[in-house]
């Protein structure tokens, strides 16, 4: 018996299951799925530039003979919808499984987004585990069907299976030669001479899953008290099982196809049919087109968005909650911060003083949108930063405009930025792309990407010349520069936006405090008798310096500061100075 | 009266990303399934951890079905900081037990001053009856500030059922090699926090 989140038991059911190849791109909440894969003996596993990358990937070794298993959050899946929707109609060879994360609630997401709508539209079936033991057996019992059914297969997750950690009876795994791969180009061709037979083909194909999924104990029927059925499915399951203990549930472990029968059968069981369900109406939409009866809860609908709870479900149907003591009113919010000594600071401090308009992206960075730094205007997806960047310029041209500067980090860059970057130099665009390299993908907890050169697996690897990709776009206004110095990052910011009439690139690197102990021997800073309250050095946003609410006064914790000195050169007072001496 | 079914206990353990309350919370875990019950434990991840607030939920009884919690239902609050404990209070329920890590920790509009800090917290947080606990200045004693999460766990063990002797070997188990007499002590100084507590009450 062992305690595994979701994401490990996933990993552990596929690593059992004989799956040799693993493939992803970090994103919360599946990222710790491929990295307990990858830690695992007998297997080979790597960070792909991004989930497109790493679906078409994952159908090669499939076509090979492999079983492999792919990985990422909902908000990827979009970036792989392309090789995903062909690859149903070619089908697996060895068996095929993608773990698609959603995150109900937005917990550390740009949107809520139910996978489920893609998989219905690509045609590959989900299975979606309701805890931890579940996502281990739904995993390889997603990999039986998909050879079986020659079809890829979802392992649909959302954040409370996925980070939620519950015991486990593991196995043993089992090894699985490869299946020969036999050339067959009207199988692996989808040139439309092909794929109208596939269409055809994935049509039979998904009725055998349709049939499949009627008697597949993946789907349970737990009949009880007549007076009221539950359909649900993964975590809402357990909802449901505590908010209404005496329910009739049909609980979908395959959420598509759906089990047409099941729905039938429990409908003529009970007086009245619900669906709960999380943040989406995929599931009362198939229940509804099965032309059974649905109704609404007697006391409310469920909402539409967010997270369910117990109590949600309770509400909603009239039954009492528990008392509450009272919201305390003046507890101050306590959003997320770029950390003390974060090599972005400077950046977004200097982006706002020069009042530039600041297309951005996802990561850390994404956090100097947040007051006082304030710094960035935009943020839609991956590697939007540098095309929308593009877009603003476009518009503005013509008028008189406050700089257009984009905003990435290392490993976007390379998930996206980079044929964003290759679209604007291509169409001679003009602007300003900072490109802040802290050597890691920070916000997922620091995986290897191209331009660090470490691997997932630690194996022997190169270091991605940043600047020299760059360059072969064709750019040549290029430049490094250490983005814990404001003076330098002062000066490159107003040269690159004062050269309108081409792009510039601006690398800023240095590595994220967290990666490494960069400052550990360093001794914090304070702040001295000198301090006239003036109030700038707070405006970085440290989480270090505080202003001391009656005097006005700016003070350090020394068990906060790092001792980057960023700070140091913003007093004009000369009042921040290092503790000489007090070594942390 | 309780929305869950299950009868399982509820633990919400509520603080500021980076203070280590995954790792207690998975302490917490180990020991009641090395004591026959099962668990749930449930964490978040990503953005949030960076300085802002997290909260973990753990779950244990004979069965446990949900695994998150809802207001007026948690069995022990347990606060790594004090404005924490305010902000989560509607979680707790009617007869739940409030332990709070005496510190305050400011949070990004407070330091810049477009917030205040929430005023006379040692007395609202008396109101309902916390057990504060100096785990800061016990993990200093201990060794090392960063073993207060296992002072605040000792804390929550002095009120759970379970033997001593089965927390200490999931610490043991789980920390590094070097740090574990370090933090086997923190913990005890957590237990006794509450234990000297209680003697003067
Ligand atoms: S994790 Fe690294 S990159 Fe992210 S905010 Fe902290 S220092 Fe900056
Ligand atoms: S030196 Fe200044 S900016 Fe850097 S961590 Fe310390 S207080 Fe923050």
């Amino acid at each position: 018996m062992q305690l595994l989140s979701g994401n490990e038991a996933i990993a552990q059911g596929a690593w059992e299951a004989g799956a040799r190849i693993g493939v992803g791109y970090p994103g919360t909440p599946s990222t710790e799925t491929m990295e307990s894969f990858g830690a695992k003996e007998n297997v080979y596993a790597e960070w792909c530039a991004n989930e497109k990358v790493a679906v078409e990937v994952a159908v090669g070794a499939s076509a090979a003979g492999a079983r492999v298993l792919a990985t990422m959050k909902h908000v990827g899946v979009n970036v792989a919808a392309d090789p995903l929707y062909t690859a149903a109609y070619t089908g697996v060879n060895g068996g095929l499984v993608v773990l698609a994360a959603d995150d109900p609630g937005m917990h550390s997401s740009q949107n809520e987004q139910d996978t489920r709508f893609h998989a219905q539209g690509a045609h590959i079936p989900v299975v979606e585990p309701s805890d931890s033991a579940e996502a281990r057996e739904y995993t390889m019992q997603a990999f039986e069907a998909s050879e079986r059914f020659d079809i890829p297969f979802f392992v649909r997750s959302t954040v409370r299976v996925s980070h939620a950690k519950s015991p486990v009876e593991v196995g043993e795994r089992v090894e699985r030669d490869l299946i020969p791969y036999e050339k067959d180009p009207s199988k692996w061709v989808m040139m439309p001479a092909y794929a109208k037979p596939r269409r055809t083909s994935l049509d039979a194909r998904i009725a055998q899953v349709a049939q499949w999924a009627e008697t597949s104990p993946l789907n349970r029927l737990e009949l009880n008290d007549t007076s009221i059925g539950v359909i649900c499915a993964g975590a809402s399951y357990q909802y449901v099982r505590d908010a209404l203990p005496n329910a009739s549930i049909l609980k979908l472990g395959i959420t598509w196809p759906i089990a047409t029968g099941l729905i039938a059968k429990l409908a003529n069981h009970v007086d009245a049919l619900y669906v709960v369900e999380e943040g989406s109406d995929y599931l009362s939409m198939q229940v509804k087109a099965t032309s059974v009866t649905v109704s609404e809860p007697p006391a409310h609908a469920l909402p539409k968005e967010g997270e369910l709870t117990p109590g949600i479900i309770r509400s909603a149907f009239g039954l009492a909650l528990p008392e509450e003591l009272p919201t305390q009113q003046d507890v101050p919010g306590r959003p997320p911060a770029l950390c003390a000594g974060c090599p972005h600071r400077l950046v977004f401090k200097e982006l706002s003083r020069a009042k530039c308009i600041v297309t951005g992206d996802i990561g850390c960075y994404t956090l100097g949108a947040l007051p006082p730094l304030a710094g960035m205007d935009s943020t839609l997806d991956m590697g939007a930063s540098i095309s929308m960047a593009h877009g603003f310029e476009l518009a503005l041209a013509g008028t008189e405009h406050h700089p257009v500067v984009a905003v990435i980090g290392d490993s976007t860059f390379g998930h996206s930025g980079f044929t964003s970057l290759l679209s604007t130099a291509y169409n001679k665009g003009a602007g300003t792309i900072c490109i802040l390299d802290n050597r890691t993908t920070g916000m997922t907890g620091h995986q290897g990407n191209p331009f660090n050169g470490i691997t997932l697996q630690n194996r022997p690897s190169r270091e991605l010349d940043l600047e020299g990709m760059v360059r072969s776009l064709g750019i040549s206004d290029v430049q490094v520069v250490n983005p814990n110095n404001m003076k330098d990052v002062r000066a490159a910011i107003k040269g690159a936006t004062s050269r309108t009439e081409e792009l510039s690139v601006i690398i800023f690197r240095s590595p994220c405090v967290l990666l490494k102990k960069v400052f550990e021997r360093q001794a914090p800073y304070t702040i001295t008798s000198d301090c006239r309250a003036c109030g700038v050095c707070v405006t970085l946003g440290c989480p270090a310096i505080a202003r001391i609410e009656e005097t006005g006064e700016a003070c350090i914790d020394p068990d906060q500061c790092v001792g980057c000195g960023q700070c140091q050169a913003y007093c004009g007072f000369g009042a921040i100075v290092r503790m000489e001496g007090a070594l942390r | 009266m309780s929305v869950y079914s299950d009868g399982a206990t509820t633990v919400l353990l509520a603080g500021v990303g980076g203070q280590g309350t995954i790792l207690a919370a998975d302490l917490l875990a180990k020991t009641a399934i090395s004591n026959g019950l099962q668990v749930k434990l449930s964490e978040i991840h990503g953005m949030a951890q960076r300085g802002g607030s997290v909260t973990t939920v753990v779950r244990l009884g004979e069965q446990v079905h949900s695994m998150v919690c809802d207001r007026g239902s948690a069995d022990y609050l347990l606060c790594f900081e004090a404005t924490e404990a305010l902000r989560n209070l509607p979680f707790l329920a009617q007869n739940g037990k409030l332990l709070v890590n005496d510190v305050s920790i400011k949070p990004l509009p407070v330091l810049t001053g477009k917030a205040s800090m929430p005023k006379r917290v040692h007395e609202r947080l008396g109101e309902y009856n916390a057990q504060l606990v100096d785990a800061n200045k016990h993990a200093r004693e201990a060794g090392s500030l960063k073993c207060a999460n296992v002072v605040l766990l000792g804390a929550l063990a002095a009120n759970m059922p379970f033997s001593m002797e089965s927390w200490e070997e999931q610490i043991r188990l789980k920390v590094p090699p070097k740090t574990i007499d370090m933090n086997i002590d923190a913990f005890h100084r957590g237990v006794q926090s509450v234990a000297s507590e209680a003697n003067r009450s």
